[in-house]
């Protein structure tokens, strides 16, 4: 991975390369890059699997984390590509052209997340909630708990313990 | 709402046009009524004894709990030896399994299944998730008490029951209905108001008629 990353580093302003197994790594890229940094994986790398587009929400950084995970099968490794978003009004390009699987996780992440990627297909439509009237779900600032409360009805008599404190207590 | 359930105009083949309104044209509007019983017990005692030796079941699986039921049709527990088979369609099942968690969007299937079901009609719940919510309690679209939305004659808890546990629930099944106790159909018809309310409550994007005959 190492000369990978020597090989993109002359190329794209990326950042350091974070080696989580000798076949997988993480590299940082700024947004604007992405699609480019995308095309030469594909193309001239050989990575031309997208495993997955996922999110994560930096709430204390006001940043959603997007992460490309791409696959090169033949040389049996795999890259991820990590993009920081500003948190407020998230707008990615759409990469549906590169692989058009990821108009599908576009898809969810617009509903899950919020994050909106102009020109996807099907974007707005729903994808797994129904009728959702929150903020979005995967969402960090929405309190699960309190909407489950508020909005389905709870059949008294459940008792909730702190395990740690139930077994200690249990073993005396 | 979906475009298919907008009212639209149709033109006939033989070029009249009309006004078609599918949420009222396809289905029947009428409200479920309450079934009475035989008119007299000894009768009615041969129907309940005939229904509970004759469970159907529909095959529709909710949550992780229909994992389940894959075993009980096959001959490690075979459930066929009791009277109870599988069912492709709500048409010819009497037993509805909620086998699980019900997301709200499952919960939507489910109702339509369970009315589209002829009496007399059971439901079991399957699994501490329809009782309290089990391991959902804190989901943002997870229902968490299963009678509520549906009329529960039985439930089987567990997380999850094993397939012994669901033959004993079927055993107990059949001594309620054979005891003329399970009249959740009924109670449906009769709450068929607080029902819907509560249906609606959770459902937001209600696209279906009220009662789904």
């Amino acid at each position: 991975m190492r000369e990978l990353h020597t090989k993109l580093i002359s190329l794209f302003p990326i950042g350091e390369l974070t080696e989580q197994r000798p076949n997988l790594a993480f590299v940082t890229v700024p947004q604007e890059h992405l699609r480019s940094v995308l095309l030469h994986l594909r193309d001239c790398e050989g990575f031309t699997h997208l495993i997955l587009l996922t999110a994560v929400d930096w709430l204390e950084e006001g940043q959603f984390q997007l992460t490309y995970l791409l696959s090169n099968r033949t040389a049996g490794r795999d890259i991820g590509l990590r993009v920081m978003l500003a948190r407020d009004g998230a707008t990615m390009q759409s990469i549906h052209d590169v692989w058009p699987t990821a108009a599908t996780y576009q898809r969810e992440l617009r509903e899950m997340f919020g994050i909106d990627f102009p020109g996807s297909p099907r974007l707005h439509e729903e994808f797994i909630l129904e009728g959702w009237n929150d903020i979005p779900p995967y969402r960090r600032d929405f309190d699960t708990l309190k909407y489950a409360e508020e909005n389905y009805s709870q059949r008294p008599g459940r008792e909730t313990r702190d395990p740690a404190a139930h077994m200690k207590q249990q073993l005396t | 709402m979906k475009d298919e359930l907008k009212i639209r105009v149709v033109k006939g083949p033989d070029g009249v046009e009309f006004e078609v309104e599918p949420l009222k044209d396809y289905y029947c509007e009428a409200a479920p009524t309450v079934m009475p019983a035989a008119y007299i017990k000894i009768v009615e005692d041969l129907f309940n004894w005939a229904r509970s030796e004759s469970i159907w079941i529909l095959g529709f699986g909710t949550g992780c709990g229909a994992i389940e039921m894959r075993p009980l049709m096959t001959p490690r527990f075979d459930a066929y030896r009791f009277g109870v088979q599988w069912r492709p369609t709500p048409r010819q099942a009497n037993l509805f399994v909620i086998s699980g968690y019900l997301s709200t969007k499952t919960l939507k299937r489910a109702i339509r299944s369970y009315e589209q079901m002829q009496n007399p009609k059971y439901v079991i719940g399957l699994g501490s998730c329809t009782i309290n919510g089990g391991m959902y309690w804190d989901s943002y679209n997870t229902i968490k008490r299963l009678d509520d939305y549906l009329p529960v004659d039985l439930y089987i808890a567990g997380c999850m029951p094993r397939p012994e546990a669901l033959l004993a629930g079927f055993q107990d099944m059949k001594k309620l209905i054979r005891a003329g106790k399970a009249e959740g159909a009924n109670l449906y018809a009769e709450n068929f108001e607080w029902y819907k309310a509560n249906q609606k409550r959770v459902i937001h994007d209600w696209d279906m008629p009220d009662y789904n005959w």
